[in-house]
């Protein structure tokens, strides 16, 4: 990247040069900077400050003091640091591993020569634009643990005792699960589509004349394919799982008790509301450390997969 | 995206004999193709069930949502609910904070964005690649992991439960010069230098060549923005305290709290807030589809 940003040596070293240079650079300056200056100010600073953040003691009234790792020592022996890192592990492990297999489902599935396939396709993307209040409310009372379609359904097909979904400790994050998966299947399965398109036909076409049937086909010829699309939406998945928020806040509150207390929710909490300024962002520290190791670990499995 | 496949590997060895291809498709295809479509009705009416439930419970009355069984076209459609709720919470304030703040930013964004994306795509400097770098590296940090020192600045400008804090955070965002610059890279450089021969500046080749070049990418990142903007609940929960300045996402969570028994009312609002983004997906959706398939990355 960084061998384009000089101009190859100039031949005869002189005024014009130089001069060009210097114009060149105000020029790309003056475009650059409108766009800057706000994301200096209000993206770049405040993640610097979260970093600086995280080694001192602050809170809303006093002045803020440097206090090394009192902060990471205080989270290790705090409960609901605990909890909420128990939480978003659960809430992970079910998002990453549920959202890709029904993305790529979608994708297979609406992967035709069709008349009406791309009514279809909006439909299955329509519920990731839906507002996230919406969403919530929605499946709040879908859930609903005695009048609910969800249980109704269940009681139907024979299932005693249904579970009490958001009123219940062990059956909340499930049903934030499920939501979560519901709406964002559809921009996942946009990508995966993508990644099916750049297939050729002419592998299918071999494989067929080879005999293969379609299960063979999509093992031996799809998901090997598919590989790069699948680690990226992985990557993706992974982030979003981790840093989950305003789904938990608007539909469960972290509740009930601490059951779908989540990091980022900690982290609103302490720093937002109980204005622990150093506090909260040692969390937030830890959550970016997370999601950034396990994304250096995604790149390194698919790194050592590429090269065998 | 990248199309990095290997070629599979069982694939290779010379064809036995001139199979007939899929037999069983060959034979019935009227019948296949009745079975595919059943089955993707299927598929979407289990996936859309949810919305069509809102849509349904929105045009009953309360004692009705929760019935058994349940009713998907009420007997009586009250269409009145879509009158009354303009009465039982100031609605329209906040549809137009919810419509000042997305056209806002998505303007800002769209502007500032494609400008900074000219100087990141076209023009050669020393230290270019290290900014852009660092655009990138925020991309990657989780917007949660920032959000407190954010709202201290804001707080400390005293811009807390105005506006401005939430254009201030969102109108700058790397995702647009992102996105933008990957379309400007597509367009070859030579353009650039003919029109520069021909006595074009640099702001002339932006605005005469680069702007009508990009609609479609500058379409995709207004989209983008205009929903994630209407559809964003943490900025305004976390910044707006005046009902008066509430967003119809701000409004519609409050009202929940306040009448949580009024289940046809709530669903009643819930299908006003998502309608503006419905009519605007139709009409767009080419653009969406096209922005997430390139970039990949949400806003």
């Amino acid at each position: 990247m960084a061998s384009a940003t000089t101009r190859p040596a100039p031949i005869t070293p002189g005024r014009p040069r130089r001069r060009r240079l210097w114009r060149d650079t105000l020029i790309g300056w003056s475009f650059i900077l409108p766009n800057f200056l706000g994301f200096a100010l209000f993206t770049l600073v405040p993640v610097i400050a979260a970093f600086g953040l995280a080694f001192m003691d602050w809170d809303s009234y006093g002045t803020p003091e440097w206090a090394g790792l009192d902060n990471f020592q205080r989270l290790w022996g705090d409960e609901n640091f605990h909890v909420a890192l128990r939480n978003t592990l659960y809430y992970a492990a079910g998002h990453i591993p549920l959202t890709l297999l029904a993305s790529l489902g979608l994708a297979m599935a609406l992967n035709r020569r069709l008349r009406a396939v791309n009514f279809f396709r909006t439909a299955a993307f329509f519920p990731y634009i839906t507002s996230l209040v919406a969403v919530a409310i929605v499946w709040n009372m879908l859930f609903n643990p005695t009048a609910g379609p969800v249980n109704l359904l269940l009681e139907a097909i024979g299932v005693q005792d249904p579970p009490r979904w958001v009123s219940s400790t062990d059956w909340a994050m499930p049903a934030v699960i499920i939501t979560s998966v519901w709406r964002d299947m559809g921009y996942y399965m946009v990508l995966y589509l993508a990644g099916l398109q750049t297939i050729p036909k002419e592998y299918y076409e071999a494989a067929k004349v080879d005999g293969a049937g379609p299960w063979q086909r999509f093992w031996g010829i799809t998901l090997p394919s598919l590989r790069p699309t699948t680690f990226f939406v992985l990557v993706m998945l992974t982030i979003q799982s981790f840093k989950v928020l305003d789904l938990i806040v608007v539909m469960t509150g972290g509740g009930p008790g601490r059951s779908t207390l989540v990091l980022a929710q900690l982290v609103y909490r302490e720093g937002i509301t109980e204005g622990q300024f150093g506090y909260s962002s040692a969390i937030a520290l830890v959550l970016f450390l997370i999601v950034f190791t396990v994304t250096i670990v995604q790149f390194r499995i698919n790194e050592r997969r590429n090269a065998t | 995206m990248t199309a990095l496949h290997d070629p599979p590997a069982d694939t290779r060895r010379p064809p036995r004999h001139a199979a007939p291809t899929d037999p069983a498709g060959s034979r019935h295809p009227r019948a296949r193709r009745t079975l595919t479509y059943a089955g993707l009705t299927a598929m979407t009416s289990l996936t859309l069930m949810p919305l069509a439930w809102m849509l349904s419970a929105s045009l009953k009355r309360d004692a009705e949502v929760l019935a058994i069984p349940i009713q998907w076209i009420p007997d009586e459609l009250r269409w009145s609910n879509f009158v009354e709720i303009w009465q039982r919470i100031p609605l329209a304030t906040y549809l137009g904070n919810s419509l000042f703040l997305s056209l806002t930013i998505t303007f800002l964004q769209v502007l500032t964005g494609s400008f900074a994306a000219y100087g990141f795509a076209k023009v050669r400097f020393p230290g270019r690649d290290a900014l852009f770098l660092g655009y990138l590296a925020t991309i990657a940090v989780p917007w949660q992991a920032y959000m407190v020192p954010q709202y201290i600045m804001m707080q400390r400008a005293e811009l807390t439960d105005t506006h401005w804090s939430i254009i201030l955070l969102q109108a700058f965002g790397a995702f647009g010069v992102f996105l933008m610059r990957q379309y400007y890279m597509s367009i070859p450089d030579e353009l650039c230098e003919a029109a520069k021969i021909d006595g074009l500046s640099d702001y002339g080749i932006y605005r005469r060549i680069m702007l009508p070049l990009s609609k479609p990418a500058l379409a995709s990142l207004a989209l983008l923005t205009f929903v994630n903007t209407w559809n964003d609940y943490m900025g305004p929960f976390i910044y707006l305290t005046s009902n008066e300045l509430w967003t119809v996402q701000l409004g519609l969570r409050s009202f929940i709290g306040q009448y949580e028994a009024e289940y046809a009312m709530i669903m009643t609002g819930a299908v006003l807030s998502v309608l503006p983004i419905l009519v605007l997906f139709l009409f767009g959706q080419r653009y969406f589809i096209q922005g997430i398939a390139t970039s990949g990355l949400k806003g």
